[in-house]
């Protein structure tokens, strides 16, 4: 039978009718149209649907819908400013070549926004420990960590979140 | 690296006007221009497309053998089953379709039998997912199986009493030699010969995104639309106006944005008939979205290689004999076949002169998976031999193999023996580059025990000389447009798979035109509204749209010359396009005029700027130079130009746990201009990652059976991020081929060819053992440390 439930996505209440095993990665890209949080493997391999669960970086193709009822959660299209502006973390991305088949970037971005929010000067091993569940088939990821560096600077001098 | 570097570009004492390499759009490192639509999650992908009414399309597979004649396919209880629209199978698309028409064997889903696990048996559409999920599960098929052929030796020793395909006797699709100069002559005046069996493995693409089309066909009119992740817009649409039976010109081809191509979307594929064929018979549109599993199942990887190699040196060093004896395993069916084993035959024809080569091979039938065309196809194994090989015989010579490799080393103007032409080449600079920036002289031989380094080169082409089926039609062509609303517009339906042609396609015309690159709008990736081209494969985007978009500017802008002298009282060549201004090379100062208001002159007396602009490769013939004749297959291999490189790995064995490191990389490549620096250098990096994993870890396993055994990222491990080395990207920032479109040429692929051999030979360095089969994972180091302890 399936169920109505409120999903608190990018700062905004959708309710949508899912059944208990839907997942919510499904949810996300069909039923609320989000199309960002993409599907690499759908078993937790390659952290393409990686969204955000209050703060932290978690694999939409493993959470349930109905376990986030309550949650805030964000996903790529809720980073941007109001008026469009990037997030830093985007801009440094696009700055800086980390973008190539952008198949990654969603989950790569998100990956990192968790893990400045909890550490806004992480090292480098750090950064590669927090985007070691996140597969990049295209950069090497030599650029991803430029980025991700780039962007702690821009957002513990501007005092972004 | 990064910026924009205006020294390495500006060469003193050249006057701006005569020198074609002061660009103001090339050689910059700009953002690519879909980046953030990509990082707002905007980009759209084919999956990520709903059309109202959409049907959901899924594929019945042969999960449980892989080779089996099918006796029955009962889909009744399927079609019955709510929801359930429509049920396809092979019968009714019988059409044989494959890369290369000659040898086309593939069906849209098996007829008869099939020949690998996981083969496509039958197709449905449904409302949702979910109920064709259910409705190929009610699909009953009854199989009788088939002896399983896994290994290429075994497939043809066994070819009498199984045979894969019924025209292929010997289960081989085709066998081939080349022969050039004499081998057996040169051979027996060699000092120092060597020879060598090598085996590669079985890796896949991985791209991230699985592959998805989405079909729909108006009956009304009898007009197809296809969206898919596809890097050949072109072939796609060939071969589904061939197997549909419907004339091109009521197919139009789009292909969303691209999440990762390397090869396995370089050939059409089965979800992409499946759909049109569903949308077809239910006149609604029709998704077909592949699972990891899926991509798996469908492979069209790189082909595992048997290759017997020998060299043979003179006294001094240099290289007199080449022979190569290659046996790929195909898979179950043609594909890009023929042209990769051919590739892997020229494969030994540079980055070195080889005055005598001889070329066996064949490329075999099995039940597997079928191979296609991987990152660098048919180089990356022939490679791997030749530079293990080259650096087994310096040792032999009692020389550094950088000195061997410099002693051989082509350079420009360099005609090979297979009549290949190297008209520019920076490759012995790559060589000392990368062997400087490492300091690999006072670093190999001399690390301790579990540390090496290693050195290979490699090469690869710049897009090939002729079209999978006989053609005589320009490879790329584009349209610019010029207009006071639009501005300027290219379209070409090239495709842009994360490599960044469309921003590198936008530099281009911006220079070629005198704009800047935010100016140009970009209309790719649709077979209606971009001109011709052949497709995103063989490194070929940059160089084969570079040529076409300076022809048909030099149109545009002799038109706008034209009026401006007008305006200006001056001769018309006399005049430049530059940085958005119109103005006499001799009087800048005096005579100079706004780019946008000539161009609104022209469109107001004769309307808006249209001008075609193409490109044809040079096509060259494969013959044998010393004796004149012709060799089979021998065409394929040429390349308007080729790229080069060098790269030296450093590796830390574990000596413990068999566990490889590769620490540190250093490349030097010869790309000649770098149209933007950034994403060459991406490519790089990309490159080097990306063989990585299949020199250490990745292959596809199967049981005696046949049946895959790793379909998923959790069993088939793709490096990581922590997996990563430091990397040391050194393109020559100088280099410049005269013959190549702003100077550019290829480096998506060539920058694969030298990883293999660079860390085999960084293990050598670190613990004496060379290894001749990838991948290197720890159990055969630690076996092979084991018996080297032995003293074996
Ligand atoms: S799609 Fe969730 S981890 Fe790959
Ligand atoms: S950019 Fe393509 S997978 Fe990361």
């Amino acid at each position: 039978m399936k169920q109505l439930i409120a999903l608190d996505i990018n700062d905004q209440i959708y309710e949508v009718p899912v059944d208990p095993w839907d997942l919510l990665s499904d949810v996300i890209r069909k039923k609320v149209r989000l199309t960002g949080t993409k599907k690499g493997c759908e078993q937790g391999d390659c952290g393409a649907c990686t969204v955000l669960i209050n703060g932290q970086a978690v694999l939409s193709c493993l959470t349930l819908a109905i376990a986030c009822q309550g949650k805030k959660i964000t996903t790529i299209e809720g980073l941007a400013e109001q008026d469009g502006r990037l997030h830093p973390i985007q801009q440094s991305f696009v700055d800086y070549g980390a973008v190539q088949c952008g198949f990654c970037t969603s989950g790569m971005i998100l990956s990192s926004k968790a893990l400045l929010d909890s550490n806004p000067k992480p090292g480098r091993e750090e950064i590669k420990r927090a985007l070691s569940g996140n597969l990049c088939r295209c950069t090497g990821y030599k650029k991803i960590i430029e980025a991700v560096e780039v962007a702690s600077e821009t957002m513990s001098k501007e005092g972004v979140k | 690296m990064g910026v924009w570097d205006k020294e390495q570009y500006v060469r003193e004492g050249v006057p701006p006007f005569q020198d074609e390499r002061r660009f103001t759009q090339v050689g910059k490192s700009v953002p690519k221009i879909d980046s953030p639509a990509k990082v707002r999650g905007e980009a759209i992908y084919t999956d990520d497309i709903v059309l109202p009414g959409m049907a959901y399309g899924r594929i019945k597979r042969c999960t449980e053998h892989a080779h089996a004649k099918i006796k029955k396919i009962d889909y009744s209880k399927a079609l019955a089953h709510p929801g359930v629209l429509a049920v396809l199978i092979g019968d009714e698309a019988p059409k044989k379709w494959g890369m290369l028409p000659q040898t086309a064997n593939e069906t849209v889903l098996a007829v008869d039998k099939v020949r690998f696990n996981g083969e496509g048996v039958a197709a449905v559409a449904a409302v949702d997912e979910e109920t064709a999920e259910i409705a190929c599960d009610l699909i009953d098929v009854e199989y009788e199986p088939l002896p399983v052929l896994l290994d290429p030796f075994e497939s043809m020793q066994r070819a009498g009493e199984i045979q894969i395909h019924e025209d292929a006797p010997g289960n081989i699709l085709h066998e081939g030699e080349q022969v050039f100069g004499d081998v057996d002559k040169a051979f027996k005046e060699c000092k120092y010969i060597l020879e060598r069996e090598f085996k590669t493995n079985m890796p896949q693409q991985g791209f991230l995104e699985p592959q998805a089309a989405l079909a729909n066909y108006d009956p009304q009119n009898g007009q197809l639309r296809l969206w898919s992740s596809s890097q050949i817009a072109h072939y796609l649409h060939r071969q589904i106006s061939d197997v549909l039976e419907m004339p091109m010109n009521k197919i139009r081809v789009t292909v969303p944005t691209v999440g990762g191509g390397f090869g396995g979307k370089a050939e059409a594929c089965v979800n992409e008939f499946v759909a049109c064929l569903l949308s077809r018979k239910i006149g609604r549109p029709v998704k077909v979205t592949f699972d990891r599993s899926e991509v798996f199942y469908t492979n069209k990887g790189r082909h595992p290689c048997h290759m017997k190699m020998k060299i043979g040196l003179d006294a001094d060093g240099y290289i007199q004999a080449v022979d190569f004896d290659n046996t790929l395993d195909k898979g179950a069916y043609a594909g890009w076949g023929i042209v990769v084993l051919f590739y892997s035959a020229s494969m030994i024809h540079l980055p070195y002169k080889v005055p005598n080569a001889r070329f066996r091979g064949r490329c075999v039938y099995t039940n597997k998976p079928s191979m296609g065309s991987m990152r660098g196809l048919g180089g990356v194994q022939p490679r791997f031999a030749m530079e293990c090989m080259l650096d087994e015989l310096a040792e032999m010579m009692g020389i550094s193999p950088f000195e061997l490799k410099m002693k051989n080393a082509v350079e420009s103007g360099y005609t090979a023996v297979n009549n290949m032409y190297v008209p520019h080449t920076e490759y012995k600079r790559s060589l000392q580059k990368a062997v400087e920036k490492s300091g690999y002289l006072e670093k190999h031989g001399k690390l301790p025990f579990g540390k090496g380094i290693g050195l290979a080169g490699g090469y690869y082409i710049t897009g090939t000389a002729y079209t999978l089926y006989m053609s005589y039609k320009p490879h790329t062509s584009v349209l610019l447009r010029v207009d006071t609303e639009g501005g300027v517009t290219l379209h070409c339906s090239a495709v842009d798979i994360g490599q960044g042609s469309n921003t590198v396609m936008a530099q281009m015309a911006a220079e070629a035109l005198g704009v800047h690159f935010e100016d140009v709008h970009i209309q790719s990736h649709d077979t209606e509204v971009g001109t011709f081209d052949l497709g995103t494969f063989a490194s070929r985007l940059t160089y084969a749209t570079g040529i076409a978009i300076r022809d048909a500017a030099e149109k545009i802008n002799g038109k706008l010359k034209e009026i401006a002298a007008g305006l200006l009282g001056c001769r018309a060549d006399h005049l430049a396009i530059k940085d958005r201004k119109i103005y006499s090379i001799y009087e800048a100062e005096r005579k100079s005029m706004e780019w946008e208001k000539v161009v609104e002159i022209a469109v107001n007396t004769t309307g808006s700027l249209a001008a075609m602009g193409h490109f044809s490769p040079p096509r060259r013939r494969g013959f044998d130079l010393t004796s004149g004749k012709r060799a089979q297959g021998a065409n394929i291999g040429h390349s308007p130009t080729f790229g080069f490189s060098c790269q030296i790995f450093e590796v830390d064995v574990d000596l413990e746990t068999g566990k490889i490191k590769v620490t540190r990389v250093t490349e030097s490549g010869d790309m000649g201009t770098m149209i933007n620096p950034m994403a060459a250098d991406g490519q790089v990096e990309g490159s080097i990652v990306y063989n990585l994993g299949a020199c250490l870890y990745e292959d596809q396993f199967f049981d005696k059976d046949g049946i895959h055994l790793n379909p998923n990222f959790q069993d088939y491990k793709m490096p990581t991020i922590m997996d990563m080395p430091e990397m040391d990207i050194n393109t020559l920032t100088d280099s410049y081929d005269p013959t190549a479109p702003f100077g550019a040429k290829e480096t998506g692929e060539g920058a694969v060819q030298p990883t293999f051999p660079a860390i085999v030979n960084a293990i050598y360095d670190a613990i004496g053992i060379r290894f001749t089969e990838v991948p290197i994972t720890p159990e055969k180091v630690l076996k092979a440390l084991k018996e080297k302890k032995k003293g074996k």
